[in-house]
């Protein structure tokens, strides 16, 4: 456990959850990162621009962040290749299937006491804990 | 203009929250999901404090009879547990698994992490216009 940033991860957890209830405040919208960007994607033309810039801050967001302490820019990927596509396209399936993802259930559905987002979020941590071991089985980690 | 603005705002600090709590760095969300092997909690306290923020802050938001700039709020009027939702949950899990990126931090690193960012995304992307496209014809 050397890695372990409790107050950097509750802090960032905060910002995040401040970024959803300001949505909720002035939009009144879940803010869903599958959901909006699935809408920003495909809906009707009225209802994309405030998708898309909530798109573009995400964005910028991690820029700003960057400013200050370049090294939260610095990220590797321990999975590349083929395996990274096949997730890409598990996460978009999944996410669209399920209605959601780890902001969309994890963050505002569970905050709402919604029992779809509970399931949900139960079922993407014991799918996402089991394939961590089976990988790690496989060597790949 | 006051409803995008405030969306990218919004996105700004969803961005910049990723980013504070390392979530955009596929290595820490493995090493979270790694929990038999070199297993690091802080993305527990991710969604705690988030957690946290949003149950107080959608009571007090959600007291009001309309948002600042839109007629209504939408939230999800759903209750029931069926099999899309699982299974959705259930595959997306698995990608979240392999790659240590959700659509959040892959959509917050596409501007700075490189090429498998990218790759990530753009696949994620044309995997939901793909899917969407289908459901619209069905």
């Amino acid at each position: 456990m050397e890695n372990f940033t409790p107050i950097s991860a509750a802090l960032g957890g905060a910002m995040i959850g401040l970024s959803a209830v300001w949505l909720m405040a002035s939009a009144g919208r879940i803010a869903g990162i599958s959901g909006i960007l699935g809408g920003a994607l495909k809906a009707p033309k009225t209802d994309k621009l405030w998708r898309w810039t909530f798109l573009l801050g995400l964005g910028l967001g991690p820029l700003l962040v960057g400013l200050f302490k370049p090294s939260t820019l610095q990220v590797s990927f321990p999975t590349t290749g083929p395996l990274l596509i096949v997730a890409a396209v598990l996460v978009g399936i999944g996410t669209q299937l399920g209605n959601g993802c780890t902001s969309g259930h994890g963050v505002c559905g569970n905050a709402r006491l919604s029992i779809r987002s509970l399931i949900a979020t139960l079922t993407f941590m014991v799918t996402g804990v089991l394939t961590v071991f089976i990988l790690r089985l496989a060597g790949g980690l | 203009m006051k409803l995008p603005l405030s969306t990218f705002i919004s996105g700004l600090l969803f961005g910049g929250g990723l980013t504070v709590s390392q979530m955009v760095k596929p290595s820490k969300v493995i090493s979270f999901l790694d929990i038999t092997g070199n297993w690091d909690p802080s993305l527990a306290f991710v969604m705690g404090g988030a957690l946290v923020v949003t149950f107080i802050g959608y009571r007090l938001v959600l007291k009001g009879e309309t948002p600042l700039f839109e007629d209504r709020f939408r939230l999800p009027t759903r209750k029931d547990i069926d099999a899309p939702l699982i299974a959705g949950a259930a595959l997306f899990g698995i990608g979240w698994g392999l790659a240590g990126l959700c659509p959040g931090p892959a959509l917050a690193s596409v501007s700075f992490a490189g090429t498998n960012a990218l790759i990530f995304t753009a696949t994620m992307i044309l995997t939901i216009m793909a899917y969407r496209l289908m459901r619209a014809r069905s």
